[in-house]
């Protein structure tokens, strides 16, 4: 039998009724007409309508204009390795790419964004053929609860293509922006080197 | 976060039409402009600015540096401050504004945040960003508690009864130093802002941060040529060593001729209620041998008028020692 993940489990308990005898408001796994899962909306009236490019592939979307990057990415388009964690910019749990470049996805409004090319870590690789990236982090052990692990990857694959000295110290000045509460920092260091040696 | 209409004029004049129906550009403001989000979002969400209308300006033609017909440089007003930091031009005749933008933030809000945006950066003051607490700037004649309470952050330089919010911007100590010249277009007509008349002491009136009115765009800022011979530093100490405001931080331009300093240009940050350029230190250093002694007189020049809260007394030394200091390192540069 195929284990669900949290999210499917939960969504299904609301749909029959709830698991935990709650009301089945929240995230009821509403579906697009492209099959995507919807927010449901706050206020209707106020949606406008946006096509957003997700890992190359394009999301027909009608968005309240306070719907972050992130909650779209999250709940609208229902890719949940992005993280959200402060949710102010301070923690950097959200990182995602647009156009290449890194930045925080609870501190953009998705309707920012038409027509450029956004990359979240289901965009990178494949739990059967993993990023570089991925790859090392896993080897490295380089995370323990795992909460900032797809901000640090985010991160980590855009700094390969900043201007970033060799040493250590430049890593670390250059990943400040990625907050691990476990501390898994020296090893997160240690995975972006060995990737950074072999290119 | 309240709801707004989002819209993306298609061009300049409209954009600034649009703009010029807000009752004020100042705190509270019911049309703002967005560029990076990354000030505008955050207070967005914590409910300190609630505008009806936003408006989207990072499809206008504002990205661009260039270097100006007299030698210096003009910034678009959508520069990403990473773009900025990283631009030969800068790294070779404005190093200190280089340096200033790398220590600031982290590597993803610099690739998100505006060079405006960076100059209309709004105070990390906590009690601002609460709406559950009083604060002359969020709502003026309600009290500042930050005189009694949690100011060991907050400004020793221009402060008032009213407001003793810091200005927790980089760049713009750099760009103070560099004297740079802000061009703002307005609903009639088009001005150029020296850099220090650009944003306003706090006094009675600690809601009005900047000279712009309703309508007012920046739309680029010019650097002046690079000074032939002169040394820039920026030097930032902080709580941690990256990704953290400043508690004091300065910016030196100077030049060093026959042992003398001949043009100096100072100006601090972190410890100013705006972008603090210091005239008095500069007048200290002009004409005067380039040593130890006289970079601490002109750091005691600087902090002459300099006014502690009841937590932030150590930050009076901090800046002398950090002036003098980024001094002594421009001279061996």
């Amino acid at each position: 039998m195929k284990a669900l993940a949290r999210r499917e489990f939960l969504e299904k308990s609301l749909k029959t009724g709830g698991a935990f005898g709650i009301a089945t408001s929240g995230f009821t796994g509403q579906r697009s007409e492209a099959g995507e899962a919807v927010m449901p909306a706050t206020d209707g009236a106020s949606e406008v309508a946006v096509t957003l490019r997700i890992n190359g592939k394009d999301h027909q979307l009608r968005l309240d204009p306070r719907t972050t990057l992130l909650d779209c990415i999250r709940e609208t388009v229902a890719l949940t390795g992005t993280r959200k964690g402060c949710d102010h910019g301070q923690c950097g749990a959200c990182t995602v790419h647009v156009n290449g470049r890194r930045v925080l996805s609870c501190l953009n409004l998705a309707l920012m964004h038409d027509g450029n090319e956004i990359t979240t870590i289901e965009g990178l690789g494949t739990p059967e053929a993993l990023h570089p990236m991925q790859a090392v982090f896993f080897a490295c052990d380089a995370y323990q609860c795992g909460y900032c692990t797809s901000g640090q990857i985010m991160s980590a694959v855009a700094l390969m293509k900043e201007p970033c000295g060799p040493d250590d110290a430049a890593v670390k000045e250059l990943m400040s922006g990625n907050i691990c509460r476990c501390g898994a920092y020296a090893n997160i260091v240690a995975a972006i080197q060995q990737v950074r040696q072999r290119a | 976060m309240h709801n707004f209409e989002f819209i993306r004029p298609p061009d300049l004049a409209t954009t600034i039409t649009a703009a010029a129906q807000s009752k004020t550009a100042q705190q509270g403001a019911d049309v703002r402009f967005m560029a990076g989000g990354t000030t505008l979002i955050d207070l967005m969400k914590l409910n300190v600015e609630t505008p009806a209308r936003v408006i989207d300006i990072n499809r206008l033609p504002l990205d661009k540096i260039e270097a100006t017909s007299d030698g210096g440089l003009k910034i678009g007003a959508t520069v990403r401050n990473s773009d900025l930091a990283h631009h030969p031009t800068v790294r070779r005749d404005y190093s200190a504004l280089s340096q200033a933008i790398l220590d600031g933030a982290s590597a993803q809000i610099r690739n998100m945040a505006t060079i405006a945006g960076n100059l209309l950066q709004r105070t990390r003051c906590v009690y601002f960003r609460d709406t559950a607490m009083p604060c002359n700037k969020r709502e003026p004649g309600t009290g500042c508690p930050a005189i009694t309470g949690s100011n060991r952050t907050l400004a020793i330089l221009g402060t008032s009864e009213h407001c003793i919010a810091t200005n927790p911007s980089d760049m713009c100590v750099a760009m103070a130093a560099l004297e740079a010249t802000i061009h703002v277009q307005g609903p009639k007509s088009s001005r150029a802002v020296p850099f220090g008349e650009f944003h306003l002491l706090p006094g009675n009136t600690p809601q009005r941060e900047t000279v712009l009115e309703p309508g007012d765009l920046v739309m680029h800022v010019t650097l002046p040529p690079p000074v032939a011979g002169s040394r820039q530093v920026y030097l930032k100490l902080r709580d941690r060593a990256s990704y953290e405001f400043a508690l004091a931080s300065a910016a030196v331009v100077i030049t060093v001729s026959g042992g003398k300093v001949t043009r100096a240009r100072v100006a601090l940050g972190g410890v100013g209620t705006k972008p603090w350029r210091s005239p008095e230190a500069e007048a200290v250093l002009t004409g005067r041998p380039a040593n130890d002694a006289n970079f601490r007189k002109a750091a005691e020049a600087a902090l002459r008028d300099a006014k502690p809260q009841s937590e932030n007394g150590f930050k009076i030394e901090l800046a002398k020692r950090c002036l003098t200091h980024a001094l002594r390192t421009a001279l061996t540069s």
